[in-house]
């Protein structure tokens, strides 16, 4: 953690490129933030009614019971959605979308994968994403669409019933639902080992550089 | 002229307030720190006491009521709920309640009568015969619960807007609030749009057979653009009125609009 350290005098007479612009920065903490809130208080209201053959330990949910982890669910949906609108119409329009996530190429994907996994995949400039990076970030951009829209879905199965049906209807929304959840841990775990084995990485999303 | 100072002269403010803090009951020390360094995301999520502090409920009580309101405005009178065919039903339907079933209301249909209050012009109470003259329309619509499952069935009763009409109630009323005869006295609003919806009904038949005991003998409120605890069992009375009365899981937390 040293490296958080960086003192004034170094910043200024080095200075180094912004990896990550404070818009970035902001949507992704309060992302986190609210994605957290989420999981936790989404594994609640599945202990209510479970799909499968297990809970989710009681220690990791939120809310108590099932009144308090709904009251949590629907009031950090707003946080997530209205952060998550702002991003997507921000990565849009300022092009980095376009700019950090694409292309994305079946053998470019392969090669980083190959590197990565024997340690090999160079991280010298941050500000361009390999192929790894690229497809966990576009397809976590994708399965956090899904996830919202078969959310909503459920929340208002008459009044938007064209949305469930995209899905099938509600109870194949429901697991949906429950698949891009697991998704995204799974996406959390490794996003969060690899950010701490490139600390530098985890640096430029505090501080931007 | 200087400002008196009241500290002992060689005493060091930051070692002062640092033993005063040890002093504090260890509650109060908690609260201290965790005020201090509220930031408290992590702290939030750890579970301790201040999630459950009644700040935090306060403003989940607040943005739930936002909530009712974007519902509301959401809700279209029009939209109905998707029906379904016969082979779609969901065998056996599930009972559900905070009691089992051996405990649920039994009802004698002989001397149960539907009590009838508020802002209506007719107040007589309806017996079982009375209610089962009226004209009746069927719906196979599915049921989703607050828990998250969800199940098909068959309903056969008299449309709620058919009896408020015929009852002289006013619509422009905010609520019709229903009472039960489950044990510790259920109860719920319902708004009043949600009560005109063509498909609520006063339901006094499952699968074409007399509602039975399981599903709310001898009638049940069956409002398929509303979660499953907002489709009450066993009723006993109703009441148009414009006033908030809460209901059973309402006051708990369950979300009050609670529409699908």
């Amino acid at each position: 953690m040293s490296s958080l350290t960086v003192s004034d005098e170094q910043v200024s007479a080095t200075p180094a490129k912004v990896i990550q612009p404070a818009w970035v920065r902001i949507m992704h903490w309060v992302n986190a933030f609210a994605m957290i809130l989420m999981i936790l208080s989404g594994w609640q209201i599945y202990n209510a009614s479970p799909l499968f053959g297990f809970s989710f330990p009681r220690e990791y949910t939120l809310g108590g019971w099932l009144g308090g982890g709904l009251l949590w669910h629907f009031a950090a949906m707003w946080l997530l959605m209205i952060n998550g609108l702002a991003y997507l119409v921000t990565g849009f329009a300022t092009g980095r979308f376009a700019k950090k996530l694409l292309p994305i190429t079946p053998s470019g994907v392969l090669h980083d994968v190959r590197a990565a996994l024997t340690f090999k995949l160079g991280h010298a400039d941050l500000t361009v994403y390999n192929y790894v990076q690229r497809v966990l970030y576009a397809g976590i951009i994708v399965v956090g669409v899904l996830i919202v829209l078969t959310g909503v879905g459920m929340w208002k199965p008459v009044q938007l019933h064209w949305l469930v049906m995209l899905f099938g209807d509600y109870p194949t929304a429901r697991y949906v639902h429950f698949f891009c959840m697991a998704s995204i841990c799974a996406f959390l775990v490794i996003h969060v080992i690899l950010a701490l084995l490139v600390p530098k990485s985890l640096r430029a999303m505090i501080i931007g550089r | 002229m200087a400002k008196r100072s009241f500290l002992i002269p060689g005493v060091d403010k930051r070692l002062l307030i640092k033993d005063s803090i040890k002093t504090m009951p260890d509650v109060t020390r908690r609260r201290f720190i965790a005020g201090g360094a509220s930031l408290g995301a992590l702290t939030l999520l750890t579970g301790c006491d201040v999630v459950d502090s009644s700040s935090a409920d306060a403003l989940l009580a607040k943005v739930s009521k936002f909530n009712d309101a974007v519902q509301a405005f959401i809700f279209n009178p029009d939209a109905l709920a998707p029906t379904f065919p016969e082979s779609a039903i969901t065998k056996p339907f599930p009972f559900n309640a905070y009691y089992d079933l051996d405990d649920a209301p039994e009802v004698d249909g002989k001397d149960w009568k539907l009590e009838v209050r508020g802002l209506v012009d007719n107040k007589k109470s309806w017996t079982l015969d009375e209610l089962y003259k009226l004209p009746q329309v069927s719906q196979i619509t599915r049921h989703i619960c607050v828990e998250g499952w969800s199940a098909i069935g068959s309903w056969t009763g008299t449309p709620l807007r058919d009896f408020l009409k015929l009852i002289g109630a006013d619509t422009r009323a905010k609520y019709v609030w229903f009472q039960c005869a489950d044990k510790d006295g259920y109860n719920s609003p319902l708004d009043m749009r949600s009560a005109l919806h063509p498909q609520t009904q006063m339901t006094f038949k499952y699968a074409n057979e007399i509602l039975p005991r399981a599903y709310g003998f001898p009638m049940k409120i069956r409002v398929p653009t509303k979660l499953g605890f907002k489709n009450p069992k066993y009723v006993v009375s109703m009441e148009v009125t414009n006033d908030y009365k809460g209901g059973y899981w309402e006051d708990q937390g369950y979300n009050s609009f609670s529409g699908s």
